[in-house]
């Protein structure tokens, strides 16, 4: 082996209890993400407050925001992506790698046709990013949880890959594990922000 | 050519030095070069300390223009703190911590590796604004509007959120790596209540940078946004607030103050026990204050904004004045620890005495200006420029010279010389209270911070001269130091394993440690397992440990 820094000494081996390394450490990171977007999210709702006039894109004399045709499919796809990728844990926690492998491709489908949505779903929209306080925070908020999306599906297509090569099974899957946790994360923010950006407006 | 077995003590491949250090993985080779990078960082935000002083120490513009001022206390400022102090204590933190855990290294080697070298790229990306027309000049903090393309139309500006944003996440990673570790590596027998005060320390400033620096992130590239695609977060003609970025920064900025002093104070609380030759008094106690003012910390962001009249006074002092008692308790701790303790004034303890007494002063100014009338007098004065540097000068970077002593040895064999040591401390402690103690008073006079020249009627001549020489005494300072620790590394007093006769698993193995840190430990039945190693024939230690094993 080469990646030993010293030489002749290798690291001694541990045992572990409880979550495994790699677990805590997403759930680490996936708090500085809440608090991330805690301060895009404290971003929003201080431009909303003090605004003067109505809130929304009429603001900037666009029409009204619609759940139809786009945002409400594209939120029911990334929320059924969170149970297909529930499925895939599943699958490889009794060993069933091919399930796992047809679950994370599904998913990865998902959060796809997701993000093609989101795009399509701005070319609509009628109002940019310099049109006035709403567009900034909406295209702010809506553009960096596109990029966790984005994100996500770079994980899950390495997932994919790995997979592929027969990496995983049920007592060494830990990589899949963590990339749920993420997909789980970046689609209960999106609830959130559907949630406050169409319908609480 | 013949097929031959190794043998598993055959000597693994051989890389030349200069790979095996850009590559490397080990926690203690990364905490190394965090600590040189920090010191760089540290001299380069030094000499722009010494351009400012220099332009104001007479009144008239002689070597720096306005706009050069304003770029040399911004990075001023934003260096020292988030490429020095920050990083510094980072770099401690990740000798240190594996080895007082009795862990063989971070848990995620690599990450540790990736966060290290954001480092150096995002302080690079900082001070690059000084070759496209001139490096960012809105102040460390970063006020709007004054950085919005309109006033700072600069790329320098643009530079400065990138530096920012890379290193801030560097530090998210860095955080994730030190929590997981220290939650999931501990030696058997490390309970959480027998870790360390530094490592309890590194856990609640870890905690902070995991929480705060999201938030930082957020209104870096709102403002980003601002400037280069249109937006309007800050802007009030289109409905933005410029006030926002003001939380926004202190809702990470004021975490970010103990992010900086707490892992100094932690330094402190391991250097005290060792030179009283007693146990810490009151570690339960230090610890519970530790975690409150990490708790406190996220609720007295406002107090930085008493005077935009848009936050609620008395919730904001209160808070405030709130987080002087779990500090005092950590005096309290110390004090009564150096009572009737056996002291040994080696220069790692005067540097902690100094911390004390220095920390002390900027605690006290703290809470003068946490009332909000007189915060209304002194806000934007030179007595806030002075309360700052009392806490991030005399408080960490005392510590970070305090860490250096103690730990040097650990680190290389050698221990540093103690005679030009304390002559680098008497230096540093004269400079340091000659610049920064005569600004209370040009605060309290009125002189504002941040202007390149004043009326010579104004009466500020006098302090700012002193002022001006003591920041000279402390770069005189650095020269011993400098010096010392040079001549050490070629030809130091090889002192051991334990030179100190330490507490804390670091001592256990040898120094430098090996790399994965330990053949064996030691048994871990309090927080001072050397302690308990070199006096376990001593009844009353006999007894307690039979006790702590019986509990446990």
């Amino acid at each position: 082996m080469t990646s030993t820094t010293a030489g002749e000494r290798t690291p001694p081996a541990r045992h572990e209890a409880g979550l495994p390394l790699a677990l805590v450490g997403m759930l680490l990171f996936i708090s500085s993400e809440v608090m991330f977007f805690g301060g895009l999210f404290a971003t929003y709702f201080s431009a909303r407050a003090g605004f003067p006039g109505e809130w929304g894109a009429q603001s900037m004399g666009a029409p009204e925001l619609e759940i139809l045709p786009i945002a409400l499919p594209i939120t029911l796809i990334l929320m059924t992506s969170s149970f297909t990728m529930h499925f895939a844990v599943q699958a490889i926690r009794h060993d069933r790698v091919g399930a796992m492998r047809f679950w994370l491709a599904i998913t990865l489908l998902l959060g796809v046709t997701f993000l093609i949505g989101q795009v399509y779903d701005y070319t609509t929209l009628g109002f940019g990013i310099s049109d006035g306080v709403f567009g900034t925070v909406f295209y702010a908020l809506t553009g960096f949880h596109g990029a966790h999306v984005f994100g996500g599906a770079i994980g899950l297509t390495i997932l994919v890959a790995r997979a592929a090569g027969g990496q995983f099974s049920s007592r060494n899957h830990v990589a899949v594990e963590a990339v749920s946790f993420y997909w789980h994360f970046v689609d209960v923010v999106w609830i959130g922000l559907f949630l406050t950006l169409y319908f609480l407006r | 050519m013949a097929t031959t077995t190794l043998a598993p003590e055959a000597p693994a491949y051989q890389r030349s030095w200069v790979i095996e250090w850009l590559t490397t993985v080990d926690h203690k080779k990364i905490g190394i070069l965090y600590i040189l990078n920090s010191f760089v960082f540290f001299f380069g935000a030094g000499i722009l300390a010494l351009l400012v002083r220099s332009e104001l120490a007479v009144p008239g513009l002689q070597i720096l223009d306005e706009s050069t001022f304003n770029q040399a206390f911004t990075m001023h400022g934003t260096l020292m703190v988030f490429l020095f102090i920050v990083p510094m204590m980072s770099g401690f933190g990740n000798y240190i911590v594996p080895l007082q855990l009795g862990a063989p290294d971070m848990a995620f080697p690599r990450i540790n590796a990736l966060s290290f070298w954001m480092l150096p790229l995002g302080g690079l990306l900082l001070i690059s604004g000084y070759l496209f027309g001139g490096a960012a000049a809105g102040g460390w903090t970063g006020y709007n509007p004054l950085t919005q393309e309109r006033f700072s139309p600069g790329v320098g500006m643009d530079l400065w959120i990138m530096g920012l944003t890379v290193v801030g996440t560097a530090s998210i990673l860095g955080s994730v790596n030190f929590i997981t570790t220290i939650f999931k590596m501990r030696a058997p027998g490390m309970s959480l209540f027998r870790m360390p005060i530094f490592t309890w320390t590194i856990l609640v400033t870890q905690t902070l940078i995991l929480l705060a620096t999201p938030v930082l992130a957020a209104g870096l590239i709102a403002l980003f946004i601002d400037r280069n695609y249109g937006g309007s977060f800050f802007d009030p003609s289109v409905g933005g607030d410029p006030i926002l970025w003001q939380h926004v920064f202190w809702f990470f900025g004021h975490p970010e103050v103990y992010i900086v002093i707490l892992p100094a104070l932690g330094v402190v609380s391991e250097i005290l026990p060792v030179f009283s030759r007693k146990p810490l008094f009151g570690y339960h106690a230090f610890v519970y204050a530790t975690v409150a003012i990490g708790l406190l910390s996220f609720s007295v962001w406002a107090h930085h904004m008493f005077t935009t009249g848009v936050v609620f006074l008395p919730f904001f002092t209160f808070m405030t004045a709130l987080i002087a008692v779990p500090t005092g308790v950590k005096m309290f701790n110390w004090m009564a620890t150096l009572w009737r303790g056996s002291l040994v004034f080696a220069t790692p303890m005067l540097f902690a005495l100094g911390l004390i007494s220095m920390f002390l002063i900027g605690g006290i100014s703290g809470v003068m200006m946490a009332s909000a009338p007189i915060d209304f007098h002194l806000q934007d004065t030179y007595f806030a420029v002075a309360h700052l540097h009392y806490v991030f000068f005399g408080g960490a970077a005392f510590g970070v010279f305090a860490a250096t002593y103690y730990w040097f040895p650990k680190m290389t064999g050698r221990r540093l010389n103690e005679f030009v040591g304390k002559i680098h401390f008497g230096l540093i402690f004269l400079g340091f209270n000659l610049a920064f103690f005569p600004m209370h008073e040009l605060g309290i006079q009125g002189m504002p911070r941040r202007i390149a020249d004043y009326s010579p009627d104004a009466g500020w001549t006098v302090m700012n001269m002193l002022s001006t020489g003591g920041a000279f005494l402390i770069a005189l300072s650095m020269i011993p130091f400098v010096v010392n620790v040079v001549a050490t590394l070629i030809n130091g007093e090889r002192v051991g394993d334990d030179p100190w006769e330490g507490n804390t698993l670091e001592w256990a193995t040898s120094s430098p440690p090996p790399a994965y840190n330990f053949d064996r430990l030691p048994p871990i039945r309090s927080e001072r397992p050397m302690f308990d190693l070199r006096h376990k024939h001593d009844p009353a230690v006999h007894h307690e440990l039979a006790t702590a094993e019986a509990e446990s």
